[in-house]
């Protein structure tokens, strides 16, 4: 039997890793962020990934920690915040990325021009593991 | 169905507010009591557009929904010189009142959504005596600001955009996509600066608490709609408030979000019906009692 914390770590940053896959087979998200140049920090609380995006594209998808490595904003969520954002019909209140700001469970900092200049962009990039994950479980 | 033409009618009216004539936009359909219906903050009457094309509903009300100034189709008045536009408590009770003088509404229903709700708490702390009924759709009296409204409007940030993606996350999951897409679609029509401002009453200058005791639902009957989904004004803030006035009805609606009657009509059909119900039998049982 394996740690349960660790099992569900694990799956999250599995499902974290596929996010530039998924998004290079939407491309209407690809083309909602079609002006957005930016670097930032997305994912699990302890364990974020450095995300560098060029024209609406994940160029680059790095876990961390990385040295010196800067952002222009952070935004980052429990656990339990990211499964329940990621079920096909969440529970009312852990739907909305800032419902979960609201509710305490994710924390967004940093220049936050670029993430609500994009807020679409973001909110959609973020729940693309809702229709892949179920799809995967079916 | 081709050439299918749905039975609201679009009109101006103009009404005086304040001292000032506006030109107002409204549409209306059905015949009975008169039921008001006002819209979200940053949006118009089209919100409204399946209750007004309800055959079942409009047999016995008169349903009316306008745009407010700086909305819709209802512009801001020729006074305005480009300040920032901030709507306030006493601002948003004064148009509704001066729109339904001028419509000759005979007490009317109103039912608002959001500042809309909000403010029909207001009415009913000053001026109950001239309705028959109030509806709060997502109303509370107070509820917890979730962000900066000074993203809703500068020059490096669409606010189009940002509005409608700020709203998106408050519409329920389960909601028909092509009414989220109508129900967003306002909030990219919106002038600047209109949302913010719409939010100055929200946020700012209509808190409610410790005023809401007075309201008195025996001299009009309150009733209280929260979709499940909106985590801007929650359930529990819509309990709370109607913890502190005796006889407001409380329903919490399932599977709906902050914009029910726009972004799914057919399940807020079901919790709006029977309240409408509800309001027309009072008002056909007096008449039957006087009669017998």
């Amino acid at each position: 039997m394996g740690n349960p914390e660790k099992i569900v770590a694990d799956e999250m940053i599995r499902t974290f890793s596929a996010l530039p896959a998924w998004l290079e087979a939407t491309p209407a998200l690809i083309s909602r962020g079609r002006f957005l140049d930016c670097d930032c920090r997305l994912g699990p609380i302890e364990q974020p990934f450095f995300v560098s995006i060029r024209g609406g594209r994940i160029v680059e998808f790095t876990a961390a920690p990385v040295l010196m490595r800067s952002w222009r904003f952070s935004y980052r969520a429990t656990p339990s915040a990211w499964t329940e954002y990621w079920k096909p019909m969440p529970t009312p209140g852990w739907h909305d990325l800032l419902a979960l700001t609201k509710r305490g469970e994710a924390v967004l900092e940093g220049d936050l021009h670029p993430f609500m200049a994009h807020l679409q962009y973001f909110k959609d990039l973020l729940a693309l593991p809702r229709c892949h994950q179920s799809k995967v479980a079916a | 169905m081709n050439g299918q033409i749905e039975p609201m009618i679009g009109r101006y009216v103009h009404v005086d507010i304040g001292g000032e004539m506006h030109r107002i936009y409204f549409e209306e359909s059905g015949a009975g009591i008169p039921l008001v219906c006002l819209h979200t903050a940053g949006s118009d009457g089209r919100q409204w557009r399946h209750l007004l094309a309800d055959a079942e509903f409009t047999k016995n009300f008169r349903i009316i929904a306008f745009d407010m100034p700086w909305h819709g189709k209802s512009n801001p008045p020729a006074s305005w010189n480009g300040d920032e536009y901030q709507l306030t408590t006493a601002r948003y009770t004064q148009t509704i009142r001066a729109f339904c003088k001028a419509v000759r509404l005979d007490r009317p229903v109103v039912m608002g959504c959001s500042i809309g709700g909000r403010i029909v708490l207001n009415l009913a702390i000053d001026h109950a005596a001239e309705f028959r009924a109030l509806i709060g759709l997502e109303a509370a009296d107070f509820q917890q600001s979730w962000y900066d409204t000074t993203w809703l409007n500068r020059p490096d940030v669409h606010g189009g955009e940002v509005c409608a993606a700020l709203v998106s996350g408050l519409i329920a999951p389960q909601s028909p996509r092509v009414s989220r897409d109508e129900t967003l679609w306002a909030y990219k029509q919106g002038g600047p600066g209109v949302f913010k401002g719409d939010l100055y009453f929200y946020r700012v200058d209509g808190d409610l608490r410790g005023k809401i005791e007075r309201i008195d639902t025996g001299v009009c009957p309150l009733y209280l709609l929260t979709g499940e989904y909106d985590f801007s004004c929650t359930p529990e803030d819509t309990r709370r408030t109607a913890a502190s006035i005796p006889g407001a009805r409380v329903t919490v609606m399932e599977e709906l979000g902050h914009f029910p009657m726009s972004e799914n009509p057919e399940q807020f059909r079901r919790y709006i019906a029977p309240v409408l119900a509800g309001i027309l039998e009072a008002q056909v049982l007096p008449k039957r009692v006087a009669s017998a």
